[in-house]
């Protein structure tokens, strides 16, 4: 019989009470500031904003902060602070060809109107431990150079003028696209869905999904065609007005993955396209996105489904770790009712098994 | 080029309309300091009602597929708005990504007076500076990242 218990409140405020503790830990040091977090910590930063679907860099650092730097904790605590607040509406589609571009690389082409901009990054660097980051010392500010006057040309644009890529055109029956934080999930999703959904999705997970790509899990022969990281306008319409204003700038970063394709009886061989777009300065994930993106497009091109990474509901269910991390962790909650249950059962049938024993024991003596 | 095509035909904006959208995102990025500044060059904060807010919400960010194509949901971001009025009339509408609420009631105080003869030349002044800082923040971006290009160069080969 289940008795109804209660207990564990004076605990419960205790382990708070350390918590709140051992996160501020050495008093003898400054503590960190929202400030400092938000400016030497950004790409952390980024990654909660991007799987916590919420664009706030100081709410993102304040989830940092608090879950002591433990990222998926931060991204919940900043994913359930989304839902407290009103929708206030959607935006128009940021405009990533008019980027203000911070960096901009193509693995396809070398000599491309706007040229490589490699920006801040870390390729080409050793990954060599820097033992001067261990103190304080003056650090050189960037060099300046006078920019190039032509624009950032799309990579996919340059395909395009041959048509040898397939065409992303706007198609105006798609105003009001899917929306996953309104609609439960319905398999089969639309490509729409999976976006928003890959957009918010654990960098870890899609990273290994990508990479079981390139390792023969259906394989999509994969070109980075470009990489580009900078700023967009928001715009939303205010309707008091009659006219949309940019509420200001985020920072984004967008992938376009060229994949070859040998055509169908419908369409010639061209260039097919994974796409990805994460806030803030995300390359990994945007780029694992993007081939994610790619590989869960296998029946838009009759391509045989034969390896997780297309697997859309296998995918799709699988990268919010958010939802990930509170089904895995319940499982640290007091279970005591289930576990008495099932103890009770492994004992009736431990005794059914040992007296099925000792019967046959009884007849193997009675025939000897 | 074809970017441009992709983005909505925007509707032409009469001129009102137009100096007023410039405002209106100038003054988003204005800080709090900034705005009191100016404000208090002008005399001071004038008397304003909120007819809405400052509230915090959300907006839902869109983006297209492969940059060009239809839409999805990207994500959201926080978005402040307040709407004022002034005692002689004059309404003013503010909002900004984020959630400061005291600078987005600037702003909306701001955008205001913008919209009254009096204040008008003056508040132009003050998003002329804003508009020059942003600007100014935008090429010094511009000019680090393009000492970051790449300048490629053949190699010569060494058989003469």
């Amino acid at each position: 019989m289940y008795v109804a218990v209660k207990g564990g409140e004076a605990a419960i405020s205790n382990a708070h009470r350390l918590l709140a503790d051992r996160r501020r830990g050495d008093r003898s040091l400054p503590a960190l500031s929202i400030d400092q977090i938000v400016a030497q910590l950004a790409l952390g930063v980024d990654r909660i904003m991007a799987e916590a679907s919420l664009y706030d860099r100081t709410l993102a650092a304040l989830a940092m902060r608090q879950a002591r730097g433990d990222m998926i904790e931060a991204i919940f605590i900043l994913r359930a602070y989304r839902t407290t607040l009103p929708r206030f509406g959607y935006s128009k589609a940021v405009d990533t060809g008019a980027m203000l571009v911070e960096r901009r690389i193509s693995a396809t082409y070398k000599d491309l109107p706007g040229g490589q901009l490699l920006g801040p990054t870390f390729d080409y660097t050793h990954r060599l431990l820097d033992p001067s980051l261990l103190g304080d010392n003056e650090v050189e500010t960037g060099l300046q150079r006078e920019p190039g006057t032509e624009p950032v040309m799309r990579v996919s644009d340059i395909l395009a003028g041959e048509s040898l890529i397939e065409m992303e055109e706007s198609s105006e029956q798609n105003d009001a696209p899917g929306d996953i934080t309104r609609e439960p999930l319905e398999f089969p999703l639309g490509r729409d869905e999976r976006l928003q959904a890959l957009a918010r999705g654990d960098e870890g997970f899609l990273l290994a999904l990508a990479y079981s790509t390139q390792r023969g899990y259906a394989r999509t022969h994969p070109f980075a065609g470009e990489i580009r990281i900078g700023q967009v306008e928001v715009e939303i319409d205010i309707p008091e007005l009659g006219f949309a204003v940019s509420l200001g700038r985020v920072q984004v970063t967008e992938c376009q993955m060229v994949n070859q394709f040998k055509g169908s009886a419908k369409q010639p061989p061209q260039f097919t396209r994974g796409y990805g777009l994460v806030f803030g300065q995300s390359e990994r994930k945007a780029m694992a996105m993007s081939l994610v993106d790619r590989a869960l497009r296998a029946s838009e091109f009759g391509e045989d489904i034969v390896a997780p990474a297309q697997d859309e509901e296998f995918v799709i269910s699988h990268s919010d770790n958010v939802q990930a991390t509170g089904f895995v962790e319940h499982l640290k909650l007091p279970h005591y009712v289930d576990f008495q249950a099932e103890l009770d059962l492994v004992r009736r049938m431990r005794r059914e098994y040992d007296s099925a024993q000792e019967i046959v024991e009884e007849m193997k003596e009675a025939a000897e | 080029m074809q970017t441009a095509a992709k983005t909505e035909p925007a509707k032409p904006l009469s001129a009102a309309d137009a100096a007023r959208k410039r405002r209106i995102e100038q003054l988003a990025r204005a800080t709090a300091e900034d705005m009191t500044q100016a404000l208090n060059a002008m005399g001071g904060a004038p008397e304003a009602v909120n007819l809405r807010g400052p509230e915090t919400g959300l907006v839902m960010i869109r983006g297209r597929m492969g940059g060009t194509g239809s839409l999805f949901n990207l994500g959201e971001a926080t978005v402040t708005r307040a709407t004022v009025r002034l005692a002689e009339g004059a309404v003013g509408h503010g909002q900004r990504l984020g959630g400061d609420k005291s600078a987005t009631r600037l702003a909306a105080i701001l955008d205001a007076l913008g919209e009254t003869p009096a204040h008008r030349a003056a508040v132009e002044a003050f998003c002329a500076e804003i508009a020059s800082r942003i600007d100014a923040e935008d090429a010094k971006l511009a000019a680090e990242t393009a000492a970051t290009r790449v300048d490629f160069f053949t190699m010569v080969r060494g058989d003469d």
